[in-house]
């Protein structure tokens, strides 16, 4: 038992931080989990239903749209961000004149807002007049709709957040690729291995740690997405980028069903909390700690 | 130089650019009429530049409020988080009390609990407290960070002890060895707490969204997603905005490029 020496200065320390911890996320968390088992519209006292909201959200088109959408949003983002971000990574991954001013290039994205980034690429990619779409037009090709279009919008979203996180994966990697002892490489190519092998064999087994670091966050972050598909297409056309959150957003701020929004919100908690389970025990097969 | 060497940095170089293209069309459109920024082929620079989207940007929006809003908010939010994140983190690095364990457990959970998650019933708490379209509603479910603590306790944990020692033996309470031996140590982790911490309060929307209705309340991001859903078509114009938001960030980020990384980098690693 830890003796309580500084109990009361204690207390005074950690109440300023604990007690807005505990209303406004902790307390919040709680009646999440209570109203998801209720209906409430704001208006009328809550009503507890049991499971009813869970069997609606199985049933439900919209929230399984919202579910396949997110899934394919980071099918798609991932790898492109984890793919460029590596290639920049390893690129500038040594000293030259002028490589720390391109690492701010790569990284000035990501402290710009979501919201800045969503107008920019809305604007390039704009059907008419846009750059992508003016530039092809100029030789003689009928761009797509992009963000209009159900079938492009979700390509539109997905390019502007690779963009914007590039930056964020490459300091990443590149301090992952700066921790690798740089005996290993030269004892390799010592023994007669080429650039090819030394990547596959010695530089991307060693990067695990920082690899694995990149996928947790964004699948994480990503299970979240919301602000620039909120931006660039309110989650339409026809529900083709509609995400878990915006659905959250609509069902309890448009059409008030605190309740049912609430079991949404349950279930991205228990996706989040399973990814993060999943990966606490994937990673000790699969990561390489030197 | 052989040329092998010069071709992966030719690359780089090029793919640089490529990443900085879009700022550079962003600045490009907002200083073209509404007929080129339209036209094809897309000039690439304005041919006749004009400050007309500018001034059509501060018609419409009053951005020197918009900025003031914004650094209201997060400057007030950020030294909050700052302080209490400072004094918790003390609390768990340095005494020793009942159930530090236990609460240093609640923190930890909490730092696994995604905002998204809760928006919901803490909507309806502000409502009930009264604080929907205030700062209040907005500012306090940031006021403290989890993370926050977390990143300050590692930070004092770090402090050797021996640098305490004399001024315990002079008597000296600890807050004071928390104001004048601790704080001054941490300065570096608390540089590195701040820029994070300011770029995701500045840069915040979904709680905005939802919390803040009227505009002479609204910060930054949140008047400009509107403007586009105002004046679906005036591009140009909407660029104009977005630029004047960017320009003082990017210079910030210029002058403290070094820091900013490397808070990015200390988040990502002990976080």
């Amino acid at each position: 038992m830890i003796k309580n020496k500084h109990g009361r200065t204690a207390t005074l320390f950690i109440a300023p931080s604990l007690i807005p911890l505990v209303l406004f996320i902790i307390l919040p968390m709680f009646a999440a989990a209570v109203l998801s088992f209720s209906s409430w519209d704001l208006l009328s006292p809550p009503r507890w239903i049991g499971l009813a909201n869970f069997q609606e959200l199985i049933h439900n088109k919209d929230f399984y749209n919202a579910l396949k959408n997110t899934l394919i949003f980071i099918a798609g983002y991932l790898p492109l961000v984890y793919i460029l971000g590596l290639s920049a990574a390893l690129a500038l991954n040594r000293k030259f004149k002028g490589s720390s001013a391109l690492r701010a290039a790569y990284f000035l994205p990501v402290i710009t807002s979501w919201v800045i980034v969503a107008l920019l690429w809305q604007w390039i990619l704009n059907p008419q007049g846009g750059l992508v779409n003016s530039a092809l037009a100029t030789i003689g090709i009928n761009g797509p709709g992009w963000w209009t279009s159900t079938s492009w919008s979700m390509i539109s979203v997905i390019i502007p957040s690779a963009w914007k996180d590039l930056g964020f994966v490459m300091l990443i990697l590149l301090a992952g690729l700066q921790s690798i002892p740089p005996e290993y490489k030269e004892a390799a190519s010592i023994d007669g291995a080429n650039k090819r092998q030394i990547l596959f064999r010695i530089t991307l087994p060693l990067l695990t740690p920082a690899s694995f670091f990149v996928l947790v966050i964004s699948l994480i972050n990503n299970f979240q997405v919301f602000d620039q598909i909120w931006v660039m297409t309110r989650g339409g056309p026809e529900g083709s980028t509609s995400v878990i959150v915006q659905q959250i957003v609509k069902n309890s701020f448009d059409y008030g069903r605190m309740g049912y929004a609430s079991a949404m919100s349950m279930v991205l908690f228990l996706i989040i909390l399973l990814i993060t389970g999943i990966q606490i025990r994937l990673q000790k097969r699969w990561v390489n700690y030197e | 130089m052989n040329r092998n060497s010069m071709r992966p940095k030719f690359f780089t170089t090029f793919f640089g650019l490529l990443m900085l293209f879009p700022f550079f069309w962003m600045i490009s459109s907002s200083l073209k009429n509404s007929v080129e920024a339209f036209a094809t082929p897309p000039t690439l620079f304005p041919k006749s530049p004009t400050l007309e989207n500018y001034r059509k940007v501060f018609e419409l929006l009053d951005m020197p409020r918009l900025f003031l809003n914004s650094i209201a908010v997060s400057a007030t939010i950020v030294l909050i988080q700052i302080i209490n994140s400072a004094l918790a983190g003390y609390a768990f690095a340095r005494l020793q009390f009942r159930g530090k364990n236990a609460i240093f457990l609640i923190y930890l959970a909490t730092m696994m609990i995604p905002f998204q998650v809760i928006i919901v019933p803490l909507f309806i708490e502000m409502r009930q407290l009264g604080f929907v379209d205030s700062y209040l509603g907005l500012g306090l479910p940031m006021i403290a960070s989890a993370f926050g603590v977390f990143l300050m306790r590692q930070a004092m944990l770090a402090i050797p002890r021996e640098l305490e020692e004399a001024a315990i033996l002079d008597g000296a309470s600890h807050f004071r060895l928390f104001r004048s031996v601790a704080l001054p140590l941490c300065i570096p982790t608390i540089a590195a707490l701040t820029i994070l911490s300011f770029m995701s309060v500045w840069n915040a929307y979904l709680w905005p969204l939802l919390i803040i209705f009227s505009p002479e309340k609204m910060t930054l991001p949140l008047a400009l997603a509107n403007l586009h859903g105002e004046n679906l078509t005036d591009w140009p114009m909407v660029m104009a905005a977005t630029t004047l938001a960017v320009l003082p960030i990017a210079i910030i980020y210029l002058i403290l490029q070094r820091q900013i990384a490397q808070s990015f980098l200390t988040a990502g690693i002990k976080g």
